[in-house]
């Protein structure tokens, strides 16, 4: 592969430097995506137009865009209940994310999951999961799906799945049995933690063992691991990449340890009395858009600013369409809906008082 | 060898130790229902579990976010202040992790009362509080209890979806061993949680999240409300309405709507349902000869269920019309408003259900 493309500024070549410049703008406007989404979400939430539990990703849209950005359009990706970044980073409409947390049947689920269950077929996104750890197992199940297409039905291709997790899943019997299921199986899936340094109002220190290697615990299942900065999103790329391909070659599993941060709460009560705002605003500082913005404009000047405002209007307006569009659409009508998608084969006598039927098709299929 | 057996002949099985079961007055012995010291839900559940703390060093709390963050719910608030970080103590999320550390806690001699932040993830934990828990005294013939309270949220919180809207009211009551309580106020949740702590059997205890804010008068005084001793908080000769938990609540304002219309009914909360006060609910049926069940757990198999069928079993002559109950639709819960809104049982529900009995 030759990495002849415009240098970085400062010398030193970086993975990331050889890919075209769109890709990288590309990134910068998935990341800003996410910001803008997740601040009207916050809003909506505050006027209760969303409900339930609801856990924004702002601070760490680098973690799901960049590594996102590493694999195939086909490879399936799952995740836990802060989950409205990935969602759109693996390619959900602003439209049917936002129309879910409104409880509208133009939602990804049809309004019956919420924040917390962004499920995207098309995309291989196999859901946001509400119970910590839930997932990690899944992810195991999904990467010993596609190896057993590609083994033994020979009728797929060497893939690779993403399972993300918070740091808080780390302390879940769920994830260290699955941990050791993929080692033992040699599962291509990759755990990536993201490490916010927080479980609730738990900092990581307080939670789990080892909480400054975490690779300690990968190391325990034989599966490789890497930390990466997280607030970065060229460095994840430029670390990710090469560390996935070379584990979708081999068909074996792995562990990251990806530092990032949630600048708000944990969800939309939290009072934050366990942390400062002097770390918040630390964070801040190195704040992954800023960053990516910084080197677009000034660094490579790929990006100019007039584009850059550009793209920050259009980004707003593409918001604002999805706000107005879950608003307007219907709500599931519970004579309708409440008794659909219960059974695939709604047979007579399932139950002594509902009567289950077949609702309207999801949107997204 | 020779060995000599003999009989337990005492009241209390001698696997636990260290058992001083409360004095258990009349209901109409206990401190007042009404007077001027208006608490919230969380407060008395925090003063019942203060008081016995202060009684027996043996009883501890654990959980996720329950000390330095006061509690998910600020349940415990204040109580890290007062008994410091070895007796109220954060646990990482590991509900399978430290359910069980409570079984071998208290099989050791301690107390442990475990807070889970909700009981949709005691699911995480089943192996240890189905299998172990109410277990451990039969399986070790004898020679080991399992004292143990869990405690935490159950039933749907608004609009919270499948996973986290659990009412495990019927999937656990199922296992026998353990015995459950389910306060639909504040009064009650102080009275049934000391009684909890104090007995030296499983104790899963279910509280709310639509009710840790629910303010009513609460005394000050220590009292113990028995378990299987049914409230009958409305009375009336239409039909028995029996309930437990937060749908008590919906149950009087449908008896306020019903009673417009000149239908007075009893109404029952069982507060324990296991033990479970079936007494009360006959001596209701033959009295009004109609039964309508509210309970918001999914109807098949449910525990709404079992007390159609005791009251099938002991009461069936004095049945003028079928029991009938009011459960949450068989579906999982949804999290749309409108959907959730219609899935639950609702005052509404409750009104056409003692129409129809009555009709
Ligand atoms: C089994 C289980 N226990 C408890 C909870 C409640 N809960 C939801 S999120 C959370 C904190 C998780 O923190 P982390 O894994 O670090 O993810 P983050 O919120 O930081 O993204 C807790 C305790 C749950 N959903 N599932
Ligand atoms: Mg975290």
């Amino acid at each position: 592969m030759t990495t002849m493309t415009t240098a970085s500024a400062k010398g030193a070549k970086r993975l990331s430097d050889s890919l075209p410049s769109e890709v990288l703008v590309g990134w910068l406007r998935d990341m800003m995506l996410i910001r803008e989404f997740e601040l009207r979400t916050m809003a909506a939430y505050q006027q209760a137009r969303i409900g339930g539990f609801c856990h924004v990703y702002i601070g760490q849209e680098a973690t799901a865009v960049g590594t996102i950005a590493c694999v195939e359009a086909g490879d399936p990706v799952v995740t836990a209940y802060r989950d409205h970044g990935h969602a759109l980073a693996r390619g959900m409409s602003a439209e049917a994310c936002m129309a879910e947390m409104f409880g509208k049947l133009t939602g990804c689920a049809k309004g019956k999951g919420g924040s917390m269950h962004m499920f995207d077929r098309p995309n291989h996104l196999y859901g946001g999961h509400g119970i910590v750890g839930a997932q990690t197992p899944m992810g195991a199940g999904l990467a010993f799906g596609h190896r057993y297409e590609w083994e033994v039905l020979k009728t797929g291709k060497k893939r690779l799945t993403l399972c993300y997790l918070g740091d808080g899943a780390l302390n879940q019997g769920a994830l260290h049995e699955a941990m050791n299921l993929a080692g033992l199986y040699s599962l291509p899936v990759i755990y990536i933690v993201e490490n916010n340094g927080y479980s609730m109002g738990t900092s990581i220190e307080r939670g789990t063992t080892m909480a400054h290697d975490l690779r300690a615990k990968a190391a325990a299942y034989g599966i490789d691991s890497i930390q990466i900065d997280g607030m970065d999103v060229r460095e994840i790329y430029d670390r990710f990449k090469p560390f996935a391909d070379d584990l979708r070659e081999r068909q074996r599993p792995g562990f990251v340890d990806l530092k990032t941060y949630r600048y708000q709460g944990h969800s939309m009560s939290d009072p934050q009395k366990y942390r400062t705002k002097e770390e918040v605003a630390k964070y801040q500082e190195r704040d992954s858009i800023n960053r990516l913005a910084h080197h677009l404009l000034n660094e490579k000047k790929t990006l100019s600013e007039r584009d850059w405002e550009r793209m920050q209007e259009e980004i707003k307006e593409q918001v604002r369409v999805a706000m107005k569009f879950a608003e307007e659409s219907p709500d599931p009508d519970p004579a309708t809906e409440l008794f659909a998608d219960v059974y695939v084969n709604p047979q007579p006598n399932l139950s002594p008082t509902a009567e289950y039927r077949h609702g309207v098709k999801n949107p997204l299929m | 060898m020779t060995t000599t057996l003999s009989t337990i002949d005492t009241p209390l099985h001698p696997a636990v130790d260290g058992v001083s079961l409360p004095e258990f007055l009349a209901e109409e012995d206990l401190p007042s229902r009404e007077g001027p010291r208006v608490i919230q839900f969380r407060e008395a559940l925090r003063e019942a579990m203060s008081e016995e703390m202060r009684r027996d060093k043996r009883i501890f709390l654990m959980g996720e976010e329950v000390a330095q963050y006061s509690g998910a719910y600020k349940v415990s608030q204040g109580m890290l202040e007062e008994f410091g970080e070895k007796r109220i103590v954060d646990s990482p999320i590991s509900e399978n992790g430290f359910a069980g550390l409570a079984v071998g806690a208290a099989m050791y001699g301690l107390r442990p009362i475990i807070e889970f932040m909700s009981w949709s993830f005691s699911l995480v934990a089943a192996d240890q509080i189905l299998n172990n828990v109410p277990k451990m005294l039969y399986m070790s013939g004898g020679q080991w209890g399992c004292p143990v309270v869990f405690r935490g949220n159950d039933g749907a919180g608004g609009q919270l979806g499948s996973t986290h809207s659990w009412c495990v009211e019927a999937l656990y009551s199922n296992v026998p061993g353990l015995k459950m309580a389910i306060p639909s106020c504040p009064y009650d949740a102080k009275g049934l949680l000391k009684t909890a702590i104090r007995d030296p059997d499983p104790v899963f205890f279910l509280e709310s999240e639509r009710m840790l804010g629910d303010k009513a008068h609460v005394p000050e005084e220590e009292y113990y409300i028995p378990f299987g001793r049914a409230a009958r908080l409305r009375e009336g000769d239409a039909c028995t309405i029996v309930s437990f938990g937060r749908p008590v609540n919906f149950c009087l304002e449908a008896w306020d709507e019903l009673a417009k219309e000149g239908i007075e009914c009893d109404v029952l909360d069982m507060r324990t349902i296991r033990p479970l006060d079936i007494g009360a609910v006959v001596r209701s049926v033959q009295k009004t000869g109609r039964v309508v069940v509210v309970d918001q757990s999914w109807p098949f198999g449910s525990v709404a269920s079992e007390v159609v069928t005791q009251v099938c079993e002991k009461a069936f002559d004095w049945l003028d019309h079928q029991p009938l109950r009011v459960n949450s639709d068989d579906v999982p819960a949804p999290y749309a408003k409108g959907l959730e809104q219609a899935f639950l049982p609702h005052k509404g529900k409750i009104v056409a259900a003692v129409k129809r009995a009555v009709g």
